[in-house]
């Protein structure tokens, strides 16, 4: 079991590293979230793992799961949701601001495409031309 | 004596809160502000009154309360002599600067503003010379550079103002950092951080191997604050500030605040041939520099400035002269010239302020405009001039008997003397000009006003300080001999040597450097158009500054090149560093263990379930890798990921985490939704193969390297601290449920930090969406219109049903709490959900109708409730937080047990509830504002 729920902490780990080094800040928020779910099933994991036990006091059971990581989870979760909030409202004041959402202002980079709607079907494609000759009469 | 143990902590404090009453009360009225000053400032004179009189009869006074005793920290203070002729100095000086400051400002200048930093500029000064502990001292000192910053920039608008002010920063406070090194090694030489060991401990340290970088560190310190060559530049250029800012700070406080310290240090520093020649080498030439500069600029302010230099480089080479007749001379002249000088530049404003100028070139016959003013600024320069029957006569006068004595047996016999007399020359040839140039020579030059008298009250300052140079002058047994007596004796430690301070000492040789001086000075006046000429040619263009601003932009060019050599500009390089350097000192980590990676602890066996949680787990991470590009189906893949991580809680036997992991992924899912809305739906397609493959190197190997770590924690046994929490929660903290029981007592200091952090964020949240406009877009990336359909009847009827429900569910967790799974941050989340809900379905407008209830308040509802929780037990006699419980019995109910934590859990129960509607709500509102928007143009068309 240690050995699944490492794994996942450092598949979490890794997924959180790749997209905070993304160059647009949605993704580097999905990141950090990620990140934060590694880092606190991690600090969790450093009370070792316990099953069925958890630590509510109960004179019958006598053997509980390690309480002090997951007090300090329970706010860190809490907080990591402060910090997702305040980054993707940054963001979109640097959106704003900036009229991109690159992390460093560009509106488009040296190793990006520009965007293409090729995931579309040929009927949306037609639906969305009609919609804009519409709208610009 | 008895009644008055603590008025010095009080004197020094006073004006730090009259600050913020001065500030405050301008918003009512904005005359209020200088009342404040002038109120506070004669109240700390009044409670300083009482302790004189021990002062006069030679007493020290030391108040002190034990802070971090660790580090050799007190809260002390300590009244002398000295202490208490500065502490007259700067609050005497400081209420007849407010008085004058009152009619100076002009109606367009936030006087709040002003008082306020006045104020504490007054309080950190105090706190200088009040302080018994050399540590609290240092904060003070610099308090006293970033009040003076604040100072001096206070026309923001103005680019000298605002460099003048970075100038007087970097050097003063760059001082301030030597000053510190210097007083961490001097203590740590004496064992003891307070002055009365120090002052007591002198031969100690002169005799230390650590003396010579002791008084080099702390020289830095003095000379930068009191402009001592070759760190005086910053002088002329802070004179960018308001007038009243230079007549106080220039004149008496922050500039003698260097000099301070040299008398202070004085009987543990001085006496060495080291201390002679580089505090009288310093002092001699920024003496001659100031004096000789003083002449030749034609701004007024320039002029007193250059002056000032010149004055603080005479006393400071007093004290280099290291004998105790010398700082008899040298404090003596502090007094001097903070009186003149204070009043000349209070002239220099009237002067600025009556006609809008400050060149002398263009200020001419000021005399018959105003007569006043100019007998006034005649007496208090020819007093820095050293005209007999003034006070600055009588000081000059011992600093010329001093030069020879001290020098009498040396082989500089007679260059310091002619130097200094030189100096004095150029002193009455600047001083002259001050008075002929300015009030008479001829008729102004078209000037912005016609010149015409001040206010009555911006002179009478004035005349209060003209007149006490006359008085010292003429009488000074009477007026100023009790104080010096007492300053010099408790400067020296020790009884003061015999002197007079009598006017007439008959033909001797200062007396005929006196006359010298005098004569030559108005002759080298005479000439001074072909000085001018000369000086323009040939010296005008040497500038230390020149030297600064080259040092300054090499360290600033130097510290940018470095920075930008690792980032280059990019967010997404500076990121790939720091986890980068995480994962070096991972590594070094695991090398530097000799012991097999994994432990030898039992694994729990695999099952089924966990397995499949695993691989979904695993699978929606990596599709929000690879779909990160389509955002909305990347954070669908995220919600996955936070409720497969609640489960992991679950099974781990931590229900609590659980709870909050679900009601946080809600909603962090809604948020980013919202948010999404405004962004690009999707990300531009990479096509960087070096930066991709970097990043999937990096992530690789941190993912495998926490992966491992992990690993090797977990196979690990080990002895938790935890036991304690386990065996005390029930007896010490009333509750079951460990894990809240440690969050709302035993480390409740540790979450009143967190919730405040969440508060932060919910404003900062608030702040930074105030005035965002975004519009909203009308279709998605495929150019589909997106549904008007905002509100769907059924959702929002379902919701209103349950609404009542979802509530009971988080009062019922709340209430819980302390005994099974649940608890303020999880019945917050639960009731945040609730009305996030109401927002969604029913719209802002239907919801805030109906909840009139500002988020704000909530929040600083739930901060003051956890605060005022931890300060009851506090007034209690307990430590903050303690808590405490009861049982108590009622009717139906039965036997049930009240905890004074949940009156805590209950403060973070409304923080969280505050902090997480209003992020939510706030962003929401945008996109309602940007949808109304639409509609108008719509109805428009």
């Amino acid at each position: 079991m240690e050995w699944l729920l490492a794994l996942v902490i450092g598949v979490l780990t890794s997924t959180g590293v790749y997209l905070t080094l993304r160059a647009r800040t949605f993704p580097v928020v999905l990141g950090l979230t990620m990140l934060a779910y590694g880092v606190n099933v991690f600090l969790f994991s450093m009370g070792r793992l316990t099953i069925g036990h958890p630590a509510v006091i109960d004179p019958a059971v006598g053997t509980y799961s390690d309480p002090l990581p997951q007090a300090f989870v329970l706010t860190a979760i809490v907080i990591a949701f402060g910090m997702t909030a305040f980054l993707i409202v940054l963001a979109l004041k640097a959106r704003c601001e900036l009229d991109n959402d690159h992390v460093d202002g560009l509106d488009l980079a040296k190793d990006e495409l520009p965007l293409e709607k090729s995931h579309m079907t040929n009927e949306q494609k037609q639906q969305a031309t009609l919609i804009q000759q519409e709208s610009k009469e | 004596m008895t009644s008055i143990t603590s008025n010095l902590p009080i004197v020094t404090l006073l004006p730090f809160i009259g600050a913020i009453v001065a500030a405050w009360a301008s918003s009512f009225n904005r005359l209020a502000s200088a009342g404040v000053a002038a109120a506070v400032t004669i109240l700390a004179l009044v409670l300083l009154a009482p302790v004189m009189a021990p002062v006069f009869a030679g007493e020290t006074l030391i108040q002190s309360w034990s802070w971090i005793p660790a580090i050799g920290l007190e809260f002390a203070f300590r009244l002398d002599g000295l202490a208490l002729l500065f502490a007259i100095l700067i609050l005497g000086i400081g209420l007849l600067v407010i008085i004058y400051a009152r009619y100076y400002l002009s109606a367009k200048d936030c006087m709040g503003r002003f008082f306020a930093y006045l104020l504490m500029f007054m309080g950190s000064m105090l706190g200088i010379v009040l302080s018994e502990n050399l540590l609290q001292l240092l904060v003070f000192w610099e308090l006293t550079s970033l009040s003076s910053f604040l100072l001096i920039s206070y026309w923001q608008h103005r680019k000298d103002a605002r460099e003048g002010a970075v100038m007087a920063l970097v050097i003063t406070g760059g001082g301030g950092l030597s000053l510190l090194a210097g007083v961490l090694l001097l203590g740590n030489i004496v064992g003891s951080y307070n002055l009365s060991d120090v002052l007591a401990a002198g031969d100690l340290v002169r005799s230390h191997e650590l003396y010579l970088p002791v008084l080099v560190l702390i020289l830095i310190g003095v000379f930068t604050k009191s402009a001592q060559f070759p760190f005086h530049f910053w002088l002329p250029h802070a004179m960018a500030a308001p007038t009243p800012v230079s007549a106080y700070l220039h004149s008496a406080t922050m500039v003698k605040a260097g000099i301070f310290l040299l008398a202070r240090f004085f009987p543990v520093l001085s006496g060495t041939a080291e201390w002679s020649w580089l505090v009288g080498g310093a002092g001699l030439i920024t003496l001659l520099l100031g004096a000789y500069m003083a002449l030749f600029k034609h701004d007024i302010k320039g002029l007193l400035a250059y002056s000032t230099i010149s004055h603080l480089g005479l006393i400071t080479l007093l004290f280099g002269f290291g004998v105790q007749l010398a700082a008899v001379a040298a404090i003596f002249h502090i007094i001097n010239h903070a009186t003149f000088k204070a009043s000349l530049f209070m002239v220099a404003g009237i002067i600025d302020h009556e006609t809008g100028s400050r060149d002398m070139r263009k200020l001419n016959g000021l005399f018959k405009y105003m007569p006043h003013t100019a007998v006034l600024a005649i007496i208090a320069s020819s007093a820095m001039a050293g005209v007999p029957l003034l006070n600055g006569f009588l000081s000059k006068e011992m600093f010329f008997e001093q030069t020879l004595m001290a020098t009498s047996e040396t082989a500089l016999i007679w260059v310091v003397p002619v130097l200094v007399t030189l100096a004095a020359i150029f002193a009455v040839a600047y001083s002259l000009r001050f008075i002929h140039d300015v009030f008479f020579n001829g008729e102004p030059i078209d000037l912005p006003k016609t010149p015409h008298e001040p206010p009555r009250f911006m002179k009478i300052p004035v005349d209060l300080l003209v007149l006490l140079c006359l008085a010292v002058g003429i009488i000074p047994m009477i007026v100023v001999a009790p104080i010096l007596e007492v300053a010099v004796a408790s400067s020296l430690q020790a009884a003061p040597p015999k002197y007079s301070l009598a006017i007439w000492h008959g033909f001797n040789i200062p007396l005929m450097m006196s006359i010298l001086a005098l004569v030559l000075g108005v002759v080298v006046y005479m000439f001074r158009e072909r000085l001018f000429a000369w000086h323009e040619r040939r010296i005008a263009d040497l500038d230390a500054r020149i030297i600064y601003h080259f040092i300054f932009n090499s360290i600033t060019k130097l510290a940018n090149n470095i920075t930008r050599s690792f980032d280059k500009g990019s967010l997404q390089n500076a990121i790939a560093w720091i986890i980068g350097t995480a994962f070096v000192a991972g590594m070094i980590g695991f090398m530097s263990v000799t012991s097999p990676v994994l432990g030898q602890r039992e694994l729990l066996p695999i099952d089924g379930v966990s397995m499949l949680a695993a691989v979904v787990i695993i699978i929606a991470s990596m599709m929000t890798v690879i779909l990160n590009q389509q955002r909305l189906v990347a954070v669908v893949m995220v919600g996955v990921v936070g409720l497969i991580v609640s489960l992991i809680f679950v099974k781990f036997s931590a229900p609590d985490l659980a709870l909050t992991q679900l009601s946080v992924e809600i909603v962090t899912i809604v948020l980013l939704l919202l948010a999404l809305y405004f962004l690009p739906q999707t990300s531009p397609k990479e096509i960087g193969r070096l930066r991709i493959s970097r990043d999937v190197f990096i992530s690789v190997i941190s993912g495998v390297g926490v992966m491992i770590l992990s690993m090797a924690v977990m196979t690990r046994d080990f002895t938790p601290i935890s036991d304690f929490f386990l065996t005390n929660a029930v007896p010490g903290g009333g509750g079951t449920n460990v894990v809240n029981v440690i969050l709302v007592d035993f480390r409740g200091t540790d979450n009143l930090g967190e919730i405040v952090v969440l508060a932060l964020a919910g404003l900062g949240i608030y702040a930074l969406l105030q005035g965002l406009k975004l519009y909203a877009p009308v279709r998605d990336e495929n150019g589909l219109k997106w549904t008007e359909d905002n509100h769907p009847q059924i959702m929002q009827t379902l919701t209103r049903l349950l609404f009542p429900l979802m509530l009971m569910v988080a009062v019922f967790i709340f209430i819980r709490g302390h005994n099974l799974p649940g608890g303020g941050f999880i019945a917050g989340l639960i009731a945040a959900v609730a009305l996030i809900v109401q927002y969604l379905a029913n719209g802002i407008a239907w919801t805030a109708e109906r909840l009139k209830i500002e988020m704000h308040k909530v929040i600083g509802m739930g901060l003051l409730i956890a605060t005022v929780t931890g300060l009851v037990a506090m007034g209690l006699g307990y430590p903050f937080l303690t808590t405490t419980y009861t049982y108590l019995t009622w009717p139906v109910v039965g036997k049930f047990e009240v905890a004074s934590a949940i009156a805590f859990d209950l403060g973070v129960f409304l923080v969280v509830v505050g902090s997480t509607v209003m992020s939510l709500v706030q962003l929401g509102k945008l996109s309602d504002a940007s949808h109304k928007q639409q509609q108008q143009q719509q109805e428009l068309k």
